[in-house]
């Protein structure tokens, strides 16, 4: 990973361009947990309503370590190459 | 788990100075105002207090100044809320959480540490507290408590600040916003993507390189020496460098850049209107002075073009900053109708010791041994002016004047300037005739007057004076002649070029004066 320094007067955040959206929902849906209390309560739910409205998808759980701080770079790595899609849920 | 608090010495609401550790057990909370758990346990630590101030210290520690302030107005509780609003300590207690309450030893050694409100767990750090201090119960009915509370996430690991306290902490001397690129991103697409480049690749500014630029200059890295339109962004010697880093400058360069955008950032020099003008209007840069040769600046043959890394990156350099500072971006606030190369980079050295009029700098009042940057707002060049036949200075300031009348429209006179690039082989002929400055500006003046009525416009060109004006003038005024330039200071001189080629240069100017864009020069001080 490289970090740079922002060039700009930091008026508006960083933008990343968002992946292209797939036509269909298939494949492995990974399900975040970013270990703020409860938010757990909200993924299982979003989980079944995805499963029961999308039988043929394989689900799999992750949790960051702390909701405080980015998930760690093995992490995302392990993310990224098991899954096709994320939802990643804040909870309060 | 978070660290130990480390010792401190805060200001409280009531003005006190308060110091940990004592010699006494301690309690310390911290909280920040806009946390609804925070808030909600205000009566837990007010009663904390209560039952355990008298021998134990309790501090209880916001994170805002506005907030303690609030906190207090909203709740009066029996404790003086101390004032971390610098983070200092939240930072180093590595806290990510508030709530959080630590039980400290008298050697202010953590015995135990809460996050967020669980009822059991403070229930039972008050119990063992009362026992070990043998006071009474805490009087508060933990019934009426909710059972837990997540608490928030302390302001000190808030992204937006955090980076800069962590730099605060590490002594670095930098504070912009920090970028992570991930590894499995090209780094120079990522630059791209975020619109920091003029369309040529870009250096990554890594921290380690903007420290080695910020090593170019004396300046306090955190000094704004500009504010930049149009966004109005504050220009500090910082944020200079991750461009000039990006731009590919040397560190050495550094006084150079900083003093250019401060002289385009002045009233007079108006760098808003020449971004913003449909004209395709840029900053043209001339140096002056002992820099030249410390830079390796390039002065001779191809000064104007491409290939000298001092040349090209430092106008390169500030012209990112006008993008990423200023906010000038093509389609933006930006609206050049064609655009313009000047607009990637234009900066030289004057060839000082083939100048036989003595310096642009010195001219502008400066000492021969300064350093100075001169800017200029050019729509357009360098345009050649060719002529390898004329003998006299008359001559070639004849054909120079000749040619400067194209600017714009050969009818257009006295609405703009020009920056003449004399090249050596001008110079001697020139010289040949003794001719100076001041007798080139007046012979292009000369050579360019011509009187009203063959400035008017007509079935040639609709550029001119219109019928109306014309109709209006009697013969005595149709007669009065007009110069190209409003005035001969509009004539600006300089001698650059290789010693082969009878073609000199000429940048065509912009609107001038209070509406348009003065010159600026202005010295870099630091190098004194």
């Amino acid at each position: 990973m490289t970090t740079i320094l922002d060039p700009t007067d930091e008026a508006v955040p960083v933008e990343r361009s968002i992946t292209a959206r797939p036509a269909e929902l298939a494949g492995a849906v990974a399900f975040l947990d970013i270990s703020k209390p409860r938010g757990s309560v909200l993924i299982d739910r979003l989980q079944e309503l995805l499963t029961a409205a999308h039988p043929g998808i394989k689900v799999n759980r992750y949790a960051k370590p702390t909701f405080a701080k980015p998930a760690p770079a093995e992490l995302r790595a392990q993310i990224l190459s098991e899954n096709d899609f994320v939802v990643e849920a804040l909870a309060d | 788990m978070p660290n130990p608090v480390p010792p401190f010495s805060l200001q409280s609401l009531r003005g006190k100075d308060v110091s940990f550790p004592s010699d006494r057990e301690s309690l310390i909370c911290f909280v920040k105002e806009d946390c609804p758990t925070c808030r909600e346990i205000v009566p837990v630590l007010a009663a904390l207090h209560s039952a355990f101030a008298d021998t134990v210290d309790v501090h209880i520690i916001g994170q805002t100044s506005d907030g303690n302030r609030q906190l207090d107005d909203e709740f009066g509780p029996p404790f003086d809320l101390l004032d971390d609003s610098t983070l200092k300590v939240s930072y180093a207690t590595q806290i990510d959480i508030v709530p959080t309450l630590y039980w400290n030893d008298a050697n202010g050694q953590p015995r135990q540490t809460l996050t967020g409100f669980v009822r059991d767990e403070w229930q039972s750090l008050s119990q063992e507290l009362a026992q070990a201090t043998d006071t009474g119960d805490v009087k508060l009915d933990w019934e009426e408590l909710p059972d837990w509370r997540p608490g928030c996430g302390s302001l000190s690991v808030d992204p937006l600040i955090a980076d800069k306290l962590r730099a605060k902490a590490e002594n670095s001397p930098l504070r912009a916003r920090r970028i992570e690129i991930a590894s499995q991103d090209d780094e120079v697409e990522f630059m791209f993507d975020q619109g920091f480049s003029d369309g040529l690749p870009l250096v990554p500014p890594t921290p380690e390189r903007v420290v080695r630029m910020l090593s170019g200059t004396r300046r306090d890295p955190q000094e704004v020496i500009a504010v930049m339109p149009p966004n109005m962004g504050e220009v500090t010697v910082e944020k200079l460098a991750i461009n000039a880093v990006m731009a590919g400058c040397k560190p050495d360069y550094m006084p150079v850049v900083l003093t250019v955008v401060e002289a385009i950032c002045t009233d007079e020099y108006n760098i808003h209107g020449v971004m913003a003008t449909t004209m395709g209007a840029s900053p043209v840069v001339v140096v002056n002075g002992p820099i030249r040769e410390q830079l390796g600046m390039n002065m001779k043959l191809g000064a104007l073009g491409q290939g000298n890394r001092a040349n090209a990156t430092i106008g390169r350099a500030v012209r990112l900053a006008i993008r990423n500072l200023g906010g000038a971006k093509p389609g933006g606030t930006e609206r050049s109708t064609l655009g313009n190369p000047m607009k990637f980079t234009m900066c030289f050295a004057e060839w000082e010791e083939r100048n036989p009029w003595g310096p642009l700098h010195v001219e502008k009042g400066f000492k021969e041994s300064d350093s100075v940057v001169s800017v200029f707002t050019m729509t357009s060049g360098p345009t050649l002016i060719v002529d390898q036949d004329s003998r006299t200075g008359a001559q070639l300031g004849g054909s120079m004047g000749l040619t400067l009348e194209a600017m714009f429209n050969p009818r257009a006179h006295m609405g703009t300037n020009c920056l003449l690039v004399v090249v050596p082989e001008h110079v001697d002929t020139f010289m040949r005739d003794n001719y100076s400055k001041a007798d080139i500006r007046a012979r292009i003046q000369e050579v360019t007057a011509r009187p009203i009525r063959d400035l008017a416009a007509d079935e040639i060109s609709g550029v001119g004076f219109k019928p109306e004006a014309i109709n209006a003038m009697d013969s005595d005024a149709l007669a009065r002649k007009l110069p190209k330039f409003r005035t001969e200071e509009d004539i600006h001189i300089v001698v650059a070029g290789s010693e082969a080629g009878k073609f000199s240069g000429a940048f065509h100017g912009w609107v001038t004066g209070e509406v348009g864009s003065i010159p600026v020069s202005r010295k870099i001080a630091e190098l004194d």
